[in-house]
């Protein structure tokens, strides 16, 4: 990990009419870290990764990310990132094979790149009996897993993970975090929000948001001794109940 | 470039998979063509015609069989009053009824004149005016077999010199209304099928999250919106070759024009649907929304396009307003080409008015498609 800043947000501002969603959030993310971005159900986690991966316009305030501006900028910060939403996003009436093709061809790689890239994601994955079935019969850890792996295709600088491990089991959780760890010693900085306290503790710093501000930011360690309490979930809990 | 083929590959692989959609966007239309062809006529026919003769004559027996031997005519009833008459009109039984008064025979004979009642249902008012043309012209036709039997005994000087109007009906020789029809039928189905495709295909990935994730990606608006459209031009096309194999096989309409001229106007045409669907799938947030504001336009512009009522005879300002429908070029320019065989110079000033329309509606549906909201 380095001291390079890849994202920086400073009094980052979004209202709908009368509704303040976020509110004047500040913070920064360093190059290769594991930022959680943790809050309760409509704390403003997905407005405020919205607004960071530039398909939501800040109403005040300012953010960079991997250099450039969201306001300004929005369409050269794509290029530099990958991002897995909540909803789940590949196309489920294409076979696995297709969805890459697609995904990989409007980043902008070649066919000779998408091929390689196929069969890596094949070989990691163990791919092989499901790669020209339709995304659509796939169980759902197979489908996150694979979105996840997509969101990486052109190697992005950082990747967005809204809630990426909603409603899987236990095992493939635990999957899904050895990739997310992969991808950072690969120097990928990963942006992820969740809901899964555990999954907290596996982060280098996290923050937390409460009503569209964010209450606490550091690392799990630190949050735990500064509220004097055993694990996350309390952290979570004292915060988010105020 | 490349980006745009990726989205091209993708759309076709999604239509294609769909087992459902490929019948519904060909088959359908074509049952649509070859059914509504057939029944959607303006000729008046089978008219149920009735009669009451108070002479019981020979020359009224011989106007009575005049009506039975038209093909234009149901002779029923031959009603002893006319109050059992007027009932079976009330009830719908008869459309017209003829009334011929006593002494009809007698009183041509000596006065060379007699009255006759005719009585037309006209709730449908355009049918009750074919059917009294109709009506009129057999009398008429009546009239001169019987003006030299009258005159007998040496009044033949006095024999009007009857005028006769021959009609000429061009472009369509024999009033088939099926060759009029097909074409604007054809009209109907590419604009339909193009506009519900398009209208619903970018508010589905709405729907389902997709395209959230393609506004993620640092694709450029144009080359998205080329490569979502560009199928359903293709499949458009694909419906007006169909159509017009159809058109000859089935109904034998002729191609007088040129086909280069009919698909050279069709390619533009679609490109207007595409960009009116892709606006309203800008400002829907659902499909149910996309597809009841994709009728609204439809039947507007179908009812107003000339196609089924002649645009001569609506009120001025509904006139101005048809000026702005680019089904009514359409179905001018498929009439104008495949039944008068017209040529570019022709139908320029139609061309030109839905090239503007292209321009406009496909600049708003990229101006306001946001990959940023």
């Amino acid at each position: 990990m380095t001291n390079e800043l890849v994202i920086q947000a400073e009094n980052l501002t979004k209202t709908f009419g009368s509704f303040t969603a976020v509110d004047a959030i500040s913070f920064s993310v360093r190059k290769g870290e594991i930022f959680g971005f943790l809050g309760a159900n409509g704390a403003g986690k997905t407005t405020a990764m919205k607004m960071l991966i530039g398909i939501s316009t800040p109403s005040a305030g300012k953010a960079t990310v991997a250099g450039f501006d969201v306001s300004s900028e929005a369409e050269k910060i794509k290029k530099n990132i990958g991002y897995m939403s909540q909803k789940f996003a590949l196309y489920d009436d294409l076979t696995v094979k297709q969805n890459i093709t697609f995904f990989g061809g409007i980043y902008g790689l070649s066919r000779a790149q998408i091929k390689l890239k196929t069969a890596e994601l094949v070989e990691e994955l163990d791919l092989k009996e499901v790669v020209n079935q339709l995304v659509g019969a796939l169980p759902l850890g197979w489908k996150q897993k694979i979105s996840f792996s997509v969101s990486l295709l052109h190697n992005p600088k950082i990747v967005f993970l809204d809630e990426p491990t909603g409603g899987v089991d236990p095992i493939t959780r635990r999957q899904f975090w050895e990739m997310i760890y992969k991808a950072a010693n690969n120097g990928t900085t990963v942006f992820v929000t969740t809901h899964y306290m555990d999954e907290a503790e596996y982060c280098d710093r996290v923050s937390i948001m409460v009503n569209g501000k964010i209450e606490a930011l550091d690392s799990p360690k630190n949050l735990k001794t500064q509220f004097g309490v055993e694990n996350m979930n309390d952290v979570f809990l004292k915060l988010a109940r105020g | 470039m490349k980006t745009i083929g990726y989205i091209i590959q993708k759309e076709f692989r999604q239509i294609f998979r769909n087992k459902a959609m490929l019948p519904i966007i060909f088959i359908m239309p074509l049952f649509q063509l070859i059914i509504l062809s057939n029944a959607a006529t303006f000729d008046v026919k089978n008219i149920k015609f009735s009669y009451i003769d108070h002479d019981h004559s020979a020359m009224s027996r011989a106007l009575i069989e005049k009506f039975n031997t038209s093909s234009y005519f149901n002779v029923i009833t031959d009603f002893p009053s006319a109050a059992l008459a007027n009932s079976a009109m009330l009830s719908g039984e008869v459309d017209v009824i003829l009334e011929i008064p006593q002494h009809f025979e007698r009183d041509l004979a000596k006065d060379k004149y007699a009255p006759l009642g005719i009585t037309i249902n006209a709730i449908d008012g355009a049918a009750a005016g074919i059917e009294n043309v109709y009506i009129s012209q057999i009398i008429q036709g009546f009239n001169r077999n019987i003006r030299p039997e009258l005159m007998q005994q040496g009044q033949a000087s006095n024999l009007m010199k009857s005028i006769n109007t021959i009609p000429l009906f061009w472009y369509n020789e024999t009033l088939n209304y099926k060759t009029f029809m097909v074409p604007g039928i054809l009209v109907l189905l590419v604009t339909m099928i193009t506009l519900f495709l398009s209208g619903m295909n970018i508010v589905r990935e709405k729907e389902i999250g997709t395209l959230e994730q393609i506004n993620v990606t640092p694709i450029k608006k144009s080359q998205f919106i080329i490569g979502k459209l560009f199928p359903f031009w293709v499949i458009g096309l694909a419906l007006l070759s169909v159509g017009l194999i159809i058109a000859k096989l089935i109904f034998d309409v002729p191609m007088l024009g040129s086909l280069v001229l009919m698909y050279g106007y069709t390619s533009v045409y679609i490109l207007v649907i595409l960009g009116i669907g892709l606006f309203i799938s800008n400002f829907t947030d659902t499909q149910q929304q996309a597809m009841f504001i994709s009728w609204f336009f439809i039947v507007i512009f179908i009812l107003m396009s000339g196609l089924f009522t002649p645009i001569e005879s609506m009120p001025k300002w509904a006139q101005t307003i048809t000026d702005f429908n680019p089904i009514k070029y359409f179905v001018q320019v498929m009439r104008m080409v495949m039944l008068k065989g017209s040529s570019l110079t022709d139908i320029m000033p139609q061309l030109l008015k839905t090239l503007a329309f292209a321009v406009i509606m496909n600049g708003l549906a990229v101006w306001s498609y946001r990959k940023t909201s």
